[in-house]
C-alpha cells in the first residue's frame, strides 16, 4: 500500500466586528434583522453611489495581519472583481487583488498530539461581503443586509497535512480573532467561513498535484470531515489509475457529503482592475508601528508563559488562556492573592468556569472581580471560613455585587470557633442520640463522622470542624 | 429677461427687481415655445415643426422648481440671505440622481427609475438657491459625442441650426443654455462631454479638475475620468456655478479636500505676463486607419485654426505671452487610450443594471437567471452600451489585459507627463495654460457621424487628454464658421487651477464683448422673434 499525504491550504473569510459596514454607514451586524432592513443606496448598489472606506476595517485588518506576522503593506489597493449574481448588487465585489493589506506571515499551530505545524500565510486582504440568496418554492429571494459587511480573506500556503490540522487551525484562529478583538468569530453566524484546497502526493514528495477546492465548510467538524473524505476520494482515484481533476466541490453539511459544483475550466474571468472609486490605502510607517505595538500578548505565547512562570500544567494553562478576559482575570486575581498560582488556577478552572458558563458571561463581566476571588481564597487560607462556604460565596458575591467579607459578616458565615457554643451543641446531640452513643462506646468509632455531620448540619456548616471533632471525642469517650 | 446672465439674474432677484418666481415662469414659458416634445421611449417620426425644436428635456420638474423659487422669494421676504445661486434657472443632465425624480441616463434600462437620493452636486446647487427646471437629454449613459444615442427621442437639436447635432454627451445641457431655456446647466465630462457640446452650441463649458466636484450621485461612465461641471453662457456664470459645487464630500473619497478658492474674485485679475502655449499637436486631426491602424493626419477646419490664432492675438494684446510650438507628443494616443480605459470602467459600471433591483426588467418569460440578465440587458441597453461592454470585457479579460488595459494605463501616464512637463514651474515652458481648439470641426449634421463609433470618438480628440491627465479645461465661444455654426476654443490648465483658465477666458470675453459675432442669436430664438 502506497503512503500518501494530503496537502491542504485554507482560505478563511473573517467577518470583522466593526460598528459599520466597510463602505457605508449601515451597521455591520444584521444578525436577526428582517431582510433588507439594514441597507442604504451605497451597499445596495444604486446608480451613482460611491464607496468610502471605513477606517476601522482597515485598522482591524492590519491588526490581524500583525498577529499573523504578516507584512502590513504601506500601500495597498482595492480592486473590482466582476461577476453577475443577484446578491451582488453592483455586479462586482470590491476586494483587494494583487496588492493586499497583508502579505506573508505564519502561524505556529500546536497539535494536541504534541507536535507543532508551521503554517505560512500567503496573504490577507480586505473585501466586502455579498448578500444572501434564498430559493423558496422556486422563487428567488435576495437579502442585501450582509452586502458590504467587512471581511478579511486570509489565505494560507498548502501547509496542512490533514483535516485534523485544518480543524485545529480554525480552533486556534477563532481563539486569536476573539483575543485581539477583530471578530466575534462565531462560525454558526458565518463570521468565520472556510474553503479548502486539497491535493495528495506520495509522502516525502515535494510536488504539488492538481487540487480540488471545497467550498462552504463552515464548522470545525465539517472542515475535518470534508477534508478527510476528499483525501480518501483522491487516494482511491489515484490508486485506480485515474487523474484528479481540478473540481470545485460543495460541502453539504446536512448529508456530510461533497457535491461537484463545477470544473475549474469553466470558471469565470473576473476581469480584476483597480477600483477607481477608492484611493490607494496608504498606511504610514508610524501608524503601522502603532498597530503592531498595540497587539496584546497572543494566546499561545501567554499559555507558554503561564507554564514557565507559574509552573502550571499545560492543561490548566490551556483553560486559562481560552480567552483573553479569562487569562487577564487569572493574572489579576493572582496579583491580589499573592500566593500559589495553582490555587487560583484551581479556583478558576473548577468553580469560576462553571459560573461563567451558567451565566454565559465573559470573565471581565463578572461582579465577582479578581480582587474579590482573591479575597475569598484568602479568607479560607486564614481559617475564617471553610472551603464549602468559600465556594458558596462565589455565587453570592456575583449576585450581590458586594465584598465577600461583607457578606460573611452580614450572613454570619464565619466559622463558629466558640468552644462553649460547640460544647453545648455536642452535649445536646449526645443527649438526643443515645443509641448512636452506645454503639460508639461499644467500639464503632467510625460513627464519629456521623456525629460530626450532625454538628455541621446544625451549625449550617459553619462550625470549625477541627474544634468540633476534638470536643466530640472528649465528651463521647467520657461516658 | 431670458438673455440675462445668471449673475445678472441673481442680482436682480436679490435686489427684488425680479422675483425668482417671475424668472422661473419666464423660462418655463420659453421652454414651452422652443423645446418641443420632451424625449421619450419609442418615439415615432419627427414632424417638420418638431424638427425645428431644441428637445433638450426629458423631464420637466416644474413642481420642484416652483418650490425652490418660492423658497428663495420667501427667504428674501424675510430678510434671509439666499444662496449664491438664488433663483438661477438650472437644468441638470439626466445622469445625476435627483430624489423622487425620474433619472434615466437616457437609457431604457433606467426609464422607470426614480432616484431615492440626490447627487451631491445637485444638492449643493439647490442649497445655493438654484432652481432646477428639469432633467435634460444626453447620449445613453453619456456614451457619445452627439447626444443622438439616447433612448429618449427626439434627441437634442442644435439651437443654432436644428439640422445639426448639439454634440455630446451633455447635449441637452448645452442646448438648453444656448437656447435660453436655462441660465446654467449641470453636465458631465468624461472625454469632452461638457466642452465638446459647449463648443458646438456656442456656450461656455468647464471640466473641473478630477476630484474638484463630487461624483456622488452621478451615474458612472468612466469612474476615473468623470467630472461634473458647469455649462453657462459666460465664464463668470460658470465660475459662480463651480463655486457652489466644488469641494470635499464625505461620500466621495476621490473628491479633493483642497480649499476652494474664490473664483469670482480671481476673474478680476488681469492676465498680463501669463504664459499661454499653442501646440502643433492640437492643430491636426488624427484618425487611425481602420484597416491598418496607421494614424492618418488631416488639417482641422480652417476657421477653427484661425479662431485660435485670432484669440491668441487678443490674449497677447492683453499682455499675455504666447508660447508657440509646445510639443504634446502623446495627444494622438488620447482617443485610443480612452477607447480602452473608459470601456473597461463602463462595462463594470453597467454590471449593476441587471433587472434584479430597479429599472427595466424583461417582460418575457424567463427560464432561468441567466435568461433574466440576458433579455433584460438585450432589451434595456442600447447599441452604445452594448458596444462598450463588449470592448471593455475584451480588453480587461485575463488574457488581453496586459496587452490593452495595463498598456493603456501606461500611455495615460505619458499623456499626464506631457501636461506636467509644460506646466512645470521650473520646466522650459512653465505655462499657465494651453490654448487649443475644443473640436476639430464645428457641429456636424444629425445622422452624419452617428453609427461610426470611431469617427464619433474622434470628435473628442482635443478634449480627452485633459480627462486622462485629470486637469481642468474650459471651452469658450470664439465666433462662428461660414455657415454660422459656433466655434469653441479650449484652455487647459494645471491641477486645481480652474481660476487661471477662467481668468484667461473671462479676459478674452471682456476683450471681445463688442465683436460683431457676439450679437448673433441662435436660430430657435431668432425664429421666435421673427
Amino acid at each position: 500500500m502506497t503512503d500518501y499525504e494530503a496537502v491542504i491550504g485554507l482560505e478563511t473569510h473573517i467577518q470583522l466586528n466593526t460598528k459599520t459596514k466597510i463602505f457605508c454607514s449601515c451597521k455591520a451586524d444584521s444578525w436577526g434583522d428582517e431582510p433588507n432592513t439594514n441597507i442604504c443606496p451605497v451597499c445596495s448598489g444604486l446608480p451613482g453611489v460611491l464607496p468610502v472606506l471605513n477606517q476601522e476595517a482597515a485598522h482591524k485588518g492590519a491588526l490581524l495581519a500583525a498577529a499573523m506576522h504578516a507584512k502590513i503593506q504601506p500601500v495597498s489597493y482595492f480592486d473590482r472583481k466582476n461577476y453577475f449574481y443577484p446578491d451582488l448588487p453592483k455586479g462586482y465585489q470590491i476586494t483587494q487583488y494583487d496588492q493586499p493589506i497583508g502579505v506573508g506571515g505564519y502561524f505556529d499551530l500546536p497539535m494536541p498530539e504534541g507536535y507543532t505545524r508551521h503554517i505560512r500565510i500567503h496573504k490577507l486582504h480586505l473585501e466586502e461581503d455579498a448578500g444572501k440568496t434564498k430559493i423558496i418554492n422556486n422563487e428567488r429571494f435576495v437579502d442585501f443586509n450582509r452586502c458590504g459587511v467587512p471581511l478579511v480573506e486570509m489565505v494560507t500556503e498548502p501547509d496542512f497535512r490533514s483535516g485534523d490540522e485544518a480543524a485545529q487551525y480554525l480552533v486556534r484562529l477563532r481563539q486569536l480573532l476573539r483575543w485581539i478583538g477583530v471578530s466575534e468569530a462565531d462560525m454558526e453566524k458565518g463570521h468565520l467561513r472556510c474553503d479548502a484546497n486539497v491535493s495528495i502526493r506520495l509522502r516525502g514528495s515535494e510536488v504539488l498535484n492538481t487540487k480540488t477546492e471545497i467550498k462552504n465548510i463552515n464548522s470545525i467538524d465539517a472542515v475535518r470531515n470534508a477534508i478527510a473524505i476528499e483525501t480518501e476520494r483522491q487516494i482511491k482515484q489515484v490508486e485506480a489509475g485515474n487523474r484528479i481533476e481540478s473540481w470545485t466541490l460543495d460541502w453539504d453539511a446536512d448529508t456530510g457529503t461533497l457535491e461537484k459544483m463545477r470544473s475549474k475550466e469553466t470558471e469565470a474571468d473576473y476581469r480584476y482592475f483597480r477600483e477607481p472609486d477608492l484611493l490607494p490605502l496608504i498606511l504610514k510607517p508610524e501608524w503601522i508601528e502603532q498597530v503592531k505595538n498595540s497587539l496584546p500578548e497572543l494566546p499561545l505565547a501567554r499559555r507558554q508563559r503561564f507554564i514557565d512562570q507559574f509552573a502550571l500544567s499545560l492543561y490548566d494553562a490551556e483553560i486559562l488562556t481560552t480567552d483573553k478576559a479569562l487569562s487577564d482575570y487569572f493574572e489579576a486575581a493572582l496579583k491580589h492573592y499573592k500566593g500559589e498560582a495553582k490555587v487560583i488556577s484551581n479556583w478558576i478552572t473548577n468553580d469560576l468556569m462553571r459560573i461563567l458558563n451558567d451565566l454565559n458571561l465573559s470573565a471581565n463581566e463578572l461582579k465577582l472581580t479578581p480582587q474579590r476571588l482573591a479575597k475569598i481564597v484568602k479568607l479560607i487560607d486564614s481559617g475564617q471560613i471553610n472551603t464549602s462556604i468559600g465556594k458558596s460565596l462565589l455565587k453570592k458575591v456575583q449576585e450581590a455585587d458586594q465584598d465577600p467579607g461583607e457578606i460573611v459578616r452580614r450572613e454570619g458565615l464565619g466559622l463558629v470557633g466558640d468552644e462553649e457554643a460547640i460544647r453545648a451543641l455536642v452535649e445536646s446531640i449526645i443527649a438526643q442520640n443515645p443509641a448512636e452513643v452506645t454503639s460508639f462506646r461499644e467500639g464503632k468509632e467510625g460513627l464519629i463522622g456521623w456525629f460530626l455531620g450532625q454538628v455541621m448540619r446544625q451549625t449550617g456548616g459553619k462550625a470549625d470542624p477541627k474544634l468540633a471533632r476534638q470536643i466530640l471525642l472528649e465528651l463521647l469517650k467520657q461516658g | 429677461m431670458l438673455e440675462l446672465s445668471a449673475y445678472e439674474t441673481i442680482e436682480k432677484i436679490r435686489t427684488r427687481e425680479l422675483t425668482a418666481k417671475q424668472v422661473l415662469e419666464a423660462h418655463l414659458d420659453h421652454i414651452k415655445k422652443v423645446d418641443g416634445v420632451p424625449g421619450k421611449l419609442d418615439f415615432g417620426e419627427l414632424s417638420e415643426p418638431e424638427a425645428k425644436k431644441v428637445h433638450a428635456f426629458i423631464t420637466l420638474t416644474e413642481d420642484l422648481a416652483y418650490q425652490q423659487a418660492e423658497e428663495v422669494d420667501r427667504q428674501l421676504d424675510n430678510g434671509i440671505a439666499p444662496g449664491i445661486l438664488a433663483g438661477a434657472p438650472i437644468t441638470v443632465k439626466d445622469i445625476f440622481c435627483v430624489k423622487d425624480t425620474l433619472t434615466t441616463a437616457g437609457s431604457r434600462i433606467l426609464s422607470n427609475f426614480k432616484a431615492p437620493y440626490t447627487a451631491t452636486s445637485v444638492n449643493r446647487l439647490q442649497k445655493a438657491g438654484g432652481v432646477i427646471l428639469g432633467k435634460v437629454n444626453l447620449d445613453e449613459f453619456t456614451y457619445g459625442s452627439s447626444s443622438e444615442s439616447s433612448a429618449f427621442k427626439p434627441c437634442p437639436h442644435n439651437p443654432w441650426d436644428t439640422t445639426r447635432v448639439t454634440g455630446g454627451s451633455s447635449g441637452g445641457s448645452t442646448a438648453s443654455v444656448a437656447a435660453y431655456e436655462a441660465a446654467l446647466s449641470l453636465g458631465t465630462d468624461t472625454g469632452g462631454s461638457i466642452r465638446q457640446p459647449a463648443a458646438f452650441c456656442g456656450v461656455v463649458g468647464l471640466k473641473p479638475t478630477y476630484g474638484r466636484v463630487s461624483r456622488y450621485g452621478l451615474i458612472a461612465f468612466g469612474s476615473s475620468l468623470d467630472c461634473p461641471g458647469p455649462v453657462a453662457r459666460s465664464v463668470k456664470d460658470a465660475a459662480l456655478m463651480l463655486q457652489a459645487m466644488a469641494g470635499a464630500d464625505p461620500r466621495d473619497s476621490t473628491a479633493s479636500n483642497r480649499p476652494v478658492p474664490d473664483y469670482l474674485s480671481a476673474l478680476q485679475k488681469d492676465i498680463r505676463g501669463m504664459r499661454i502655449g499653442l501646440s502643433p499637436d492640437y492643430f491636426r486631426n488624427s484618425m487611425p486607419d481602420l484597416e491598418t491602424g496607421e494614424i492618418i493626419y488631416e488639417p482641422i477646419q480652417k476657421e477653427i485654426e484661425q479662431a485660435i490664432y485670432d484669440s491668441a492675438q487678443v490674449l497677447a494684446n492683453l499682455g499675455a505671452e504666447i508660447v508657440e510650438d509646445v510639443p504634446m507628443p502623446n495627444t494622438i494616443h488620447g482617443v485610443s487610450v480612452y477607447f480602452v480605459i473608459s470601456r473597461v470602467e463602463a462595462a463594470s459600471n453597467l454590471h449593476r443594471f441587471d433587472g434584479v433591483k430597479y429599472g427595466y426588467r424583461t417582460g418575457k418569460d424567463v427560464s432561468d437567471l441567466h435568461d433574466l440578465y440576458r433579455l433584460t440587458r438585450v432589451e434595456g441597453l442600447g447599441h452604445q452600451p452594448k458596444l462598450r461592454i463588449l470592448m471593455g470585457m475584451y480588453v480587461s479579460a485575463a488574457q488581453y489585459s496586459a496587452q490593452y488595459y495595463q498598456r493603456a494605463l501606461k500611455v495615460r501616464r505619458m499623456i499626464r507627463d506631457d501636461f506636467e512637463g509644460i506646466f512645470d514651474k521650473k520646466g522650459s515652458y512653465h505655462l499657465d495654460a494651453l490654448l487649443t481648439p475644443t473640436t476639430p470641426s464645428t457641429a456636424f449634421e444629425l445622422g452624419a457621424v452617428y453609427g461610426n463609433t470611431v469617427m464619433m470618438q474622434c470628435a473628442d480628440q482635443f478634449t480627452v487628454p485633459a480627462n486622462h491627465a485629470g486637469i481642468p479645461g474650459i471651452s469658450i465661444p470664439a465666433g462662428f464658421d461660414q455657415t454660422g455654426l459656433p466655434i469653441g476654443i479650449q484652455l487647459l490648465g494645471p491641477d486645481y487651477r480652474e481660476d487661471l483658465i477662467m481668468r484667461i477666458g473671462h479676459a478674452y470675453e471682456q476683450a471681445t464683448q463688442t465683436a460683431d459675432w457676439r450679437k448673433a442669436k441662435p436660430q430657435v430664438v431668432r425664429e421666435l422673434e421673427e
